[in-house]
């Protein structure tokens, strides 16, 4: 263990710690929980950008907790999957923190959400950096706890019975996720993910792993909202507070879903073509169908969580093909969607702020009044349409080209088809909210005030520029590493044991 | 390996209980049966007939062949904070919901769909 990993159990410290100590000192400092939010945030994202330096100089570092060392310990692991994950969260938890302090000012609990926020944001970044199984369950239970809670957060009719359903499924979820940590605790009498990876090897279990693969498909899956799991996803995000629907569909699902799945599948118990077409099929289905019930929405929040299991089903796609390619374009298209899917969830908010619906049908020409929230919806529409040259272009490209390039004709094509069907359902948004005719009752209708503009531009400037991480230079330091720890696949475990030595 | 499947025919029962009942606070007997479930079957995976408790005294024999693998016990102890936790919100939300719409039953709780 070397000092600069004595860092890393800090990004994960910080966010609990600030998370506690608004719920205790709420009442004796009056701006306490906003000034906290974003602090806590703020320090989260320069703590994730330094993570991405350590991975430079230091492919893998481990940190064991409690100084024991692993196995028998809990490690935490910080390599180039961790740091891009981290980044993309705690980079969207920032902007949604700033956004929250002007939009939550409507609810009366204010320190409530910032506690329950905070607590959320510290379980996603302890499931990104551990290297222990039970401790990844323990933490994804904190998040998801927290998001059902987050959830029913305005307490209306709707969004109770959402937030039901959402933990009544979630449980499930977690239940499989624990029951699979069981099967492989009973094989191989560890739980540290490196070591399990290393038993696995030495004595093979096939059918074993094969049955486990498909207990964290369902449980992860059910987190990550793939279609046949997504049963709760249309509910849930659109019931809860704008800057939680953000966070949610933003980052949510990936760091609870897509990458635990990932880091299990690929790292731990490795990718066998069997699952890697698992992976593709649920990845095409949900891309397929979730754009085409999106198309009939007429609430904008619930077509944008539509959009949500659409999307999703790229970032599957992509990194199911298991190619260095398709996983480039499935992380990037994961960050790209975690930038645009936020920004347009946070468009949502400040239309339901200014006019107090969602109902498409009701707004329209909103744009004359909220330029600000029009032009930065339309950037981000036109980013998860995939035009060029917006970030949401380049890594659907890349997905496709992947896609040809391992011969799988069938899912480039529906993967272009349904990158079409999306932008006709974001012209749908644009056309019906913000362009057209002014209606009578938003005459008044005035721009929203200044913390959420600024993380509403900010979010659009990284959607204009995000292609920018494509290029040579970039590209090795923020996609590369997270790639190259995917594509690895069970050498992990060597990566990880040698590190411990 | 009768306990093992009886543990799984729970879990099944749980699940069914999850899926099939009308009643806000059957599902939630239903998740608890599930997780519970769970629980069983990683303790039973650490059981050890005649087994002796693990602690390494200076003079106590340390004899790991007939000692009892004392980490599921842990771990299971965790699960159950962790249920308890997730049970007490779902709790509280059914009731928050009956408050809302007077009923318990699903079939009346209805205004998401599409």
């Amino acid at each position: 263990m070397t000092t600069a990993s004595a860092v890393i159990p800090l990004i994960v410290a910080v966010p609990l710690a600030g998370a506690f100590i608004i719920a205790l000192l709420n009442q004796k400092i009056p701006r306490l929980p906003d000034l906290l939010g974003v602090l806590a945030t703020c320090v989260g994202l320069l703590l994730s950008l330094w993570s991405i330096y350590l991975v430079q100089v230091q492919p893998t570092s481990v940190y064991s907790v409690g100084n024991w060392p692993p196995p028998l310990g809990i490690a935490m692991v910080m390599d180039g999957l961790s740091a891009f994950m981290l980044v993309t969260v705690n980079a969207i938890a920032f902007a949604v923190a700033l956004y929250s302090v002007d939009y939550m000012e409507r609810f009366t609990a204010k320190w409530q959400f910032h506690s329950l926020f905070l607590l959320m944001l510290a379980g996603m970044n302890n499931v990104i950096i551990t290297g222990d199984l039970f401790n990844l369950f323990v933490f994804l239970e904190i998040a998801a706890v927290a998001s059902y809670a987050l959830v029913a957060f305005g307490t209306e009719r709707h969004a109770l019975e959402a937030a039901f359903k959402y933990a009544v499924m979630g449980t499930i979820g977690s239940t499989f996720i624990l029951l699979a940590i069981v099967l492989l605790y009973a094989n191989t009498s560890t739980l540290n993910m490196a070591d399990i990876g290393r038993a696995l090897a030495q004595s093979p279990a096939p059918h074993l792993t094969l049955f486990v693969s498909g207990l964290f498909i369902a449980g992860f899956g059910l987190k990550a909202a793939v279609v046949p799991f997504h049963a709760w996803l249309p509910d849930a995000h659109p019931s809860a507070p704008a800057p939680i629907s953000a966070m949610l569909s933003g980052v949510l699902i990936k760091a609870l879903g897509v990458y635990a799945l990932c880091r299990v599948l690929f790292n731990v118990l490795g990718l066998t073509s069997q699952i890697s077409s698992i992976l593709m099929f649920l990845g095409a289905l949900s891309m397929v169908i979730g754009v085409f019930l999106a198309i009939g929405q007429w609430d904008l929040k619930r077509l944008l969580a539509y959009h949500s299991i659409s999307q999703i089903g790229y970032v599957l796609l992509g990194i199911g093909l298991g190619t260095p390619l398709g996983i480039v374009g499935g992380l990037f298209h994961l960050f790209n969607h975690s930038v645009f899917k936020s920004l347009l969830f946070l468009n949502s908010g400040a239309v339901e702020y200014a006019t107090g619906t969602r109902d498409l049908q009701k707004m329209g020409g909103l744009a004359a009044r909220m330029p600000v929230t029009a032009s930065t919806n339309f950037v981000a529409a036109l980013s998860i349409a995939g035009v060029p040259p917006l970030n949401g272009f380049w890594s659907k490209l890349i997905i496709i080209v992947a896609a040809i390039q391992a011969e799988r004709y069938g899912y480039a094509f529906w993967a272009a088809l349904a990158s079409v069907l999306t932008l006709a359902s974001f012209m749908k948004v644009m056309k019906y909210a913000y362009w057209g005719g002014l209606g009578d009752a938003w005459r008044d209708v005035r721009e929203v005030p200044g913390f959420m503009k600024a993380s509403m531009v900010v979010l659009a400037v990284v959607c204009v520029l995000g292609g920018v991480l494509l290029l040579p230079g970039l590209r090795e330091v923020f996609l590369g590493a997270g790639v190259e720890a995917l594509h690895q696949g069970t050498h992990y475990a060597a990566g990880v044991l040698s590190e411990v030595k | 390996m009768v306990a093992y499947v009886m543990c799984m025919a729970l879990l099944g029962l749980g699940i069914y209980c999850v899926l099939m009942k009308r009643n806000l606070i059957k599902i939630i007997v239903g998740l608890v049966i599930t997780e519970y479930a769970i629980n069983l079957f990683f303790v039973l995976i650490s059981y050890r007939k005649n087994g002796l408790a693990p602690i390494f005294a200076a003079d106590a024999p340390v004899a790991p062949e007939t000692m009892v693998d004392p980490l599921p016990q842990a771990l299971v102890l965790t699960a159950i904070v962790i249920g308890l936790a997730t049970t007490a919100l779902i709790v509280a939300l059914a009731m928050r919901l009956y408050e809302k719409y007077g009923t318990f039953d699903i079939a009346e709780i209805r205004e998401l769909k599409g």
